[in-house]
């Protein structure tokens, strides 16, 4: 019981150290002048940040088929609305 | 559970062993917050009518009659406000979604009844800051309904307080949406197959969808309002690197699914109410259920029409002038399976049917018109004019509101056990068909002729399509009132409904009416299709 909590534990922890990980990296890419790739970049890392999130801290890993795939239902739909919003923005 | 004792009883006899007020705000009943939703939001309705009803009569005449141009602003603003986010938006997954889902599906309730019970409080909670607004601060809102920045952050109308309100509203939609969905999925009785399910059951199941995807995002939009106006977050201001098209991008992704959040459930009651009164099986069960996905999908995919002439780039233009076109075939297919149910069926007239074709005709109109403004060409010439208003009327009134009316021709009986007088009904139909066409078809007229909306006054040779419309007005609230008191004094004392007054073969139609507190005693098994009607009996076709 205590080991299974233990491992627990160091799994959120390790998590943890991911997301800075991925935030580290998104800090230092906006550094970088890329252009328009940058936001597709920050897109990506958010989504795997979010995903992570969602999976371990909230526990989506666990839950049976029908919740996960509304979530990606969830994530399809906002990938849409940024999308179509890009065909304004990049050719103003 | 204390309702054990009169599980039997139908669910409005009184509960002896709670206060009568609170055995309706605290109950967790479906059918009795369906109650609660349909009087609140029939209040709030009378309420943007008299709105409306101002609003004409200023227009009368050029200048100033009644009123200055503030209050007309707040007016048309205020009218805006209740009458889509207090009252076509939950009008019919709230009232109708509640009083009937749950009983269609052979369910007891919805699967969260609590939750239920939390959203019709968040909506009275919502509607209530939305109504002290008005009285408090700087005075109601004047932004108009969309709450566009630059104007909405700069004004000094009450709009922070307005906006919280709306803000509040949107969490009800999303947990009703999220209720619904969570009943259909695990309270659908595992021996009913997907497909035999009635239409308005997947109409509300998709609107659900929509519900809880996208207006999350009006909530953020909202809540960035707030922001900009109390701490000048910047967003949307170009001077401090923001962009304001980037206001009206987030507030029509919601803003345009959400028409498809008033008229998909229209639509499923006009596709129950069809096969019914022509007795035969709805055609093309299966398209109008895939049109549906369509439509929810495919409707979330158009919003930036409304943003043709505001500087968006031209591939955008493109793109959304046709992803708008596309919308219009689900659409269009509905009203074609509706025809071809009714053709060769053996149809009778009934007043939910005269709703119905009301509706067909109303909303195949508003589509049609919906086009004119989707093509960026002929968007150009009346964007911002009265074509846009009269359209927008044709869809939401003639179509969700038409919709709810016919809903209430149809289940009302159901519900309190007792009809109406189907002349009387017939009657207010072709009183507000005629006031209607009068009020909005001539804003189409005049918006081709350039009369641009929003606006207090206007030239002297817009005068005789104003009053012709304001006369239209007068005419469609006379028929409003006279439906009004109708089906009130149906439910009072109207004839005895029987169970199935219609003959419908849906389950709502086998229970009694009005149904049993538990709804069922026990999971009822479906026997037949939902549109098979082999060996019920019209009460009509005696
Ligand atoms: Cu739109």
């Amino acid at each position: 019981m205590t080991d299974n909590l233990n491992k627990s534990y160091m799994s959120y922890v390790f998590i943890w150290i991911i997301l800075l990980c991925l935030t580290a990296l998104t800090v230092f890419c906006s550094t970088l002048q890329l252009g328009h790739p940058a936001i597709w970049i920050a897109l990506t890392i958010a989504t795997i940040k979010g995903s992570l999130v969602l999976l371990f801290f909230m526990h989506l890993k666990d839950e049976q088929s029908f919740i996960k795939y509304a979530f990606l239902v969830a994530l399809i739909v906002l990938a849409i609305f940024i999308g179509l919003t890009f065909f304004d923005v990049l050719y103003r | 559970m204390t309702m054990e004792s009169n599980h039997h009883l139908n669910f409005l006899a009184p509960q002896p062993d709670r206060s009568w007020l609170g055995s309706w705000i605290f109950s967790t009943d479906h059918k009795r917050i369906g109650i609660l939703y349909l009087v609140a939001i029939s209040t709030f309705f009378l309420v943007g009518l008299c709105l409306g009803l101002l609003m004409r009569l200023e227009l009368i005449a050029p200048g100033g009659i009644i009123m200055g141009p503030q209050t007309y602003n707040a007016l048309f603003t205020v009218h805006g406000v209740i009458m889509i986010f207090l009252v076509v938006i939950p009008s019919i997954p709230a009232v109708f979604g509640n009083m009937i889902l749950p009983i269609q599906l052979g369910a007891k309730d919805v699967f969260f009844p609590r939750l239920n019970l939390l959203s019709w409080w968040l909506y009275m909670f919502g509607a209530g800051v939305a109504v002290i607004s008005l009285f408090t601060g700087g005075g109601p809102p004047d932004t108009g309904w969309t709450f566009y920045v630059p104007f909405s952050t700069m004004t000094k109308s009450n709009t922070t307080l307005s906006v919280f309100g709306v803000f509040i509203l949107g969490f009800s939609g999303i947990l009703t949406g999220l209720n619904f969905i969570t009943t259909v999925h695990r309270l659908k009785p595992s021996t009913t197959p997907w497909m035999k399910l009635p239409l308005f059951t997947w109409s509300l199941y998709f609107t659900a969808w929509i519900q809880v995807l996208v207006t999350p995002i009006l909530a953020i939009t909202l809540l960035l309002i707030i922001l900009e106006r109390v701490i000048g977050l910047g967003l949307f201001d170009p001077t401090k690197g923001g962009d304001p098209l980037l206001y009206q991008h987030l507030f029509w992704i919601y803003s345009h699914p959400a028409v498809y959040i008033m008229i998909l459930p229209a639509m499923g009651v006009i596709s129950e109410i069809v096969p019914v009164f022509a007795r035969k099986p709805a055609f093309g069960y299966r398209a109008i259920v895939f049109s549906g996905f369509v439509i929810a999908t495919a409707g979330s995919m158009v919003w930036a029409h409304h943003m043709f002439v505001a500087g968006i780039s031209d591939t955008a233009v493109m793109v959304f002038s046709f992803l708008t076109f596309v919308v219009a075939i689900p659409s269009a297919i509905k009203v074609f399976n509706w025809t071809a149910t009714l053709y060769k069926g053996s149809i009778y007239l009934g007043p939910p049917l005269l709703y119905a074709l009301a509706f067909i005709f109303l909303f195949s109109l508003g589509g049609l018109q919906g086009l004119i403004l989707g093509s960026a060409g002929t968007d150009m010439h009346v964007h911002d004019t009265y074509f846009v208003v009269g359209h927008f009327h044709y869809v939401v009134f003639g179509g969700a509101i038409f919709g709810f009316f016919a809903a209430l021709h149809y289940w009302l009986p159901k519900m309190f056990g007792r009809l109406y007088n189907y002349e009387w009904a017939t009657a207010a139909l072709f009183l507000k068909f005629i006031g209607f066409n009068l009020l909005y078809f001539t804003m189409l007229i005049m918006g081709v002729q350039g009369m641009p909306r929003r606006y207090y006054d206007y030239l002297p040779e817009f005068q005789n399509l104003q009053v012709i419309s304001t006369v239209g007005s007068w005419i469609l609230a006379a028929g409003i009132i006279m439906m009004v008191i109708n089906l009130f004094y149906g439910m009072r004392y109207g004839e005895k409904a029987g169970d199935n007054p219609w003959g419908g073969a849906t389950l709502e139609w086998t229970v009694s009416s009005p149904p049993p507190a538990e709804n069922f005693e026990g999971e009822p098994v479906l026997t037949r299709s939902p549109y098979d009607f082999k060996d019920i009996k019209a009460p009509h076709a005696e």
